[in-house]
């Protein structure tokens, strides 16, 4: 209201309009249609998922009958499911490589990050393009030269294999948001650190880890929902050993046509983990990517 | 002991020189003050000594050893920094005592050392406390703190007070000047406020483009200024520039005669011999040093009157040139008035064309007056 107020002409000129008609105010409110806006949005990207919680609860016929929100919910999709395959071995699989990747990441990343944020050269600009621009390239280009070497060093179908692989995805993003959060610290902090004595270790882990945590974390928690919900790479470099859940999910689509019942509770399912996961962790999420702007 | 040498240091970031060739000396228990307008390298100058900056070429010496090689803990210095750079995730005490936490000095010492600390700079309160529930005064204080904990041989002070209010930077300077004296320690401080300068240095080195232009005490740089950099950097308002000639045959052993812009000649003693006349030189007077006077040989129309209660400051136009001039408080004079004013020549400066200050015939008395002179006999025999 205050936003249209200031918008709209003198004040002298728009308090009797709003006073003879107050609706007229609220329609010209600029945040009434934002908000409307915004929960149209909202329940667009939100209405595929929720069709999908909603078709994993019904029986294979319902799920292909004309879409009606009135049916008797039943867990037996969820049963099939699970008899079918072991979902516990796919979750776990998940779990170690998208944080399996994560830590490698990071660890590989905050060394790189530092360097580029408080000891540039005159190429480290060059560089850090240079890491995105690897990102816009199909992964597809790179597959066959990838699967042959692991199949030569014997990574296929292995947990090692797929987080090396989804360690070198994320690297430049996660290289990327590090620095910016390392490039936010004051210098002067750091210098003093080594006025008191740190060693280059130390400045790093008592000063900057520390003092970028929310923005670490933030990175961190993006890597692993990147890495959870990573499919190319999963289905073309394993099988059977060390599929994650994105696998679990592509495995309903297949050979004997397709279940949309079965498929959406396996996909309920495979989400489900990362969806709380995020949601815990949104306001840290949101702290750290607005890090540096309210800081 | 500790006493600290620079020795031809230079500073060049690519093709630019920041520092061109400065030799320094600093004397044990100084307080040797940096001053000059942004830009000028002072702070980069000091962050060399700290060692957070290496040296392009030159050698720094600390206790007669070269340091340029040893890292900024190793140099046995403590810096405060202009923004304080507390750690903010860490108490006050923590703060303190994070460099003996590194040397792995056991709590009790650390402890120990920092209530020390903490006595000395009525901190005791507030150890608890981290950075961000701390006023910037008490902030700076804390500042402080880290640094004499570690019991450095010098310490280095960049802009310390330049982020606090005005009230509170003169209680910081007093309480500086008395830590100096408490801790009987050599102390390096950059600023670009030459009050700051002026009142709390033993010696204070002006720098300019990255070279010294003078180091001197501060009634040597006020008195004696060595050239006209100097002259309009140090006091407050600026020093006047007048544009005079040397008047005919008018140079010799007792000063020079100038004609001043009215016509007037003025005998102003510096040594002058060779001057020929109608050499043009710029004449040097600091706004308190003229004086209203009906008879004075200059003349001007005043256009701005700022009033400040004792003092009154006229800003004169002379011609083409403006004049300051701090008056009494009470003077009646109203802008438009016409105004004739003078100055005793022994007050008055000249500069060559190279801007360089022809020498005086007499040393001011006090300039070779150091700060710690101005303690009474019977204190500095406790000393």
């Amino acid at each position: 209201m205050t936003t249209a107020r200031t918008k709209s002409l003198p004040s002298s000129h728009a308090a009797p309009l709003t006073q003879r008609a107050p609706w007229l105010g609220i329609l010209r409110s600029r945040r009434l249609w934002l908000g409307v806006l915004g929960w149209s949005v909202a329940l667009l990207i939100f209405f595929p998922i929720f069709w999908m919680v909603l078709t994993g609860f019904k029986t294979e016929a319902e799920a292909i009958a004309e879409p009606s929100l009135v049916f008797s919910p039943t867990l037996e999709s969820y049963d099939a499911v699970q008899n079918r395959a072991g979902y516990a071995r796919f979750a776990i699989n998940s779990v170690v490589v998208a944080f399996g990747s994560t830590l490698l990441a990071l660890l590989i990343a905050i060394p790189a990050a530092y360097s580029m944020a408080f000891l540039p050269t005159r190429r480290t600009k060059g560089t850090l393009l240079w890491m995105l621009s690897t990102k816009m390239l199909p992964p597809v280009g790179v597959l066959v030269p990838i699967y042959l070497l692991f199949r030569d060093v014997g990574l296929l179908d292995t947990r090692t294999g797929l987080v090396i692989v989804y360690t070198l995805m994320n690297l430049p993003i996660v290289v990327w948001m590090l620095y910016t959060f390392f490039k936010d610290m004051p210098r002067d902090i750091l210098e003093a650190g080594r006025m008191d004595g740190a060693s280059t270790l130390q400045e790093v882990l008592y000063l900057l880890l520390p003092l970028t945590l929310p923005g670490i974390a933030s990175t961190g928690l993006l890597s692993v929902i990147l890495s959870w919900n990573e499919a190319f790479w999963s289905l073309n470099l394993t099988s059977s050993q060390a599929a994650p859940l994105t696998a679990y999910i592509a495995s309903f689509s297949s050979p004997e046509g397709l279940f949309w019942a079965k498929l959406s509770a396996a996909s309920t399912m495979a989400i489900a983990p990362i969806l709380v996961f995020g949601w815990l962790t949104q306001k840290q999420m949101v702290r750290g990517l607005t890090f540096g702007a309210v800081k | 002991m500790a006493t600290l040498q620079l020795k031809q240091i230079k500073k060049s970031f690519g093709e630019t020189d920041v520092i061109k060739s400065v030799d320094l000396e600093v004397n044990d228990r100084e307080f040797v003050v940096f001053v000059g307008p942004s830009g000028c390298g002072k702070s980069t100058l000091m962050r060399m000594i700290a060692g957070l900056e290496s040296a392009t070429s030159g050698d720094i010496v600390i206790d007669g050893q070269r340091m340029n090689e040893v890292g900024p803990a190793d140099r046995g210095l403590a810096m405060v920094f202009q923004s304080y750079a507390l750690y903010p995730h860490m108490t006050v005490e923590d703060n303190m005592g994070f460099s003996m936490r590194l040397a792995g000095v056991a709590k009790a010492e650390r402890r120990r050392k920092v209530l020390e600390a903490a006595r000395i700079l009525q901190l005791e309160p507030l150890l608890d406390r981290k950075p961000k529930a701390l006023s910037g005064g008490q902030r700076q204080r804390v500042a402080i703190g880290r640094a004499i904990v570690r019991n450095p041989s010098i310490f280095l002070f960049d802009e310390p007070l330049s982020n606090l209010d005005a009230a509170l930077r003169v209680q910081m300077r007093i309480e500086l000047a008395r830590l100096h004296e408490e801790l009987d320690a050599t102390m390096i401080y950059v600023t670009h406020d030459q009050i700051e300068a002026m009142t709390m240095a033993d010696k204070i080195v002006v720098l300019h483009d990255g070279e010294v232009e003078q180091v001197g005490s501060p009634m040597e740089l006020y008195h004696h200024p060595r050239n006209r950099f100097v002259a309009g950097f140090i006091g407050s308002p600026k020093m006047n520039f007048l544009s005079v000639e040397v008047a005919e045959a008018e140079a010799d052993a007792d000063g020079v005669g100038v004609r001043l812009p009215g016509g007037d000649v003025t005998r102003v003693p510096v040594e002058g011999q060779g001057q020929a006349s109608g050499t043009a030189l710029e004449l040097g007077i600091r706004p308190e040093h003229l004086v209203l006077d009906d008879q004075g040989p200059l003349e001007g129309e005043i256009q701005v009157l700022e009033r400040l209660g004792g003092q009154t400051s006229l800003y004169v136009q002379m011609g083409e040139a403006m004049v300051t001039i701090m008056a009494d408080g009470d003077v009646a004079h109203r802008v438009h008035d016409r105004v004739r004013f003078g100055f005793e020549p022994g007050r008055a400066h000249l500069f060559d064309a190279r801007g360089l200050a022809l020498p005086s015939l007499h040393q001011h008395p006090l300039a070779g007056l150091r700060r710690q002179d101005n303690r009474a006999p019977s204190d500095a025999v406790g000393q």
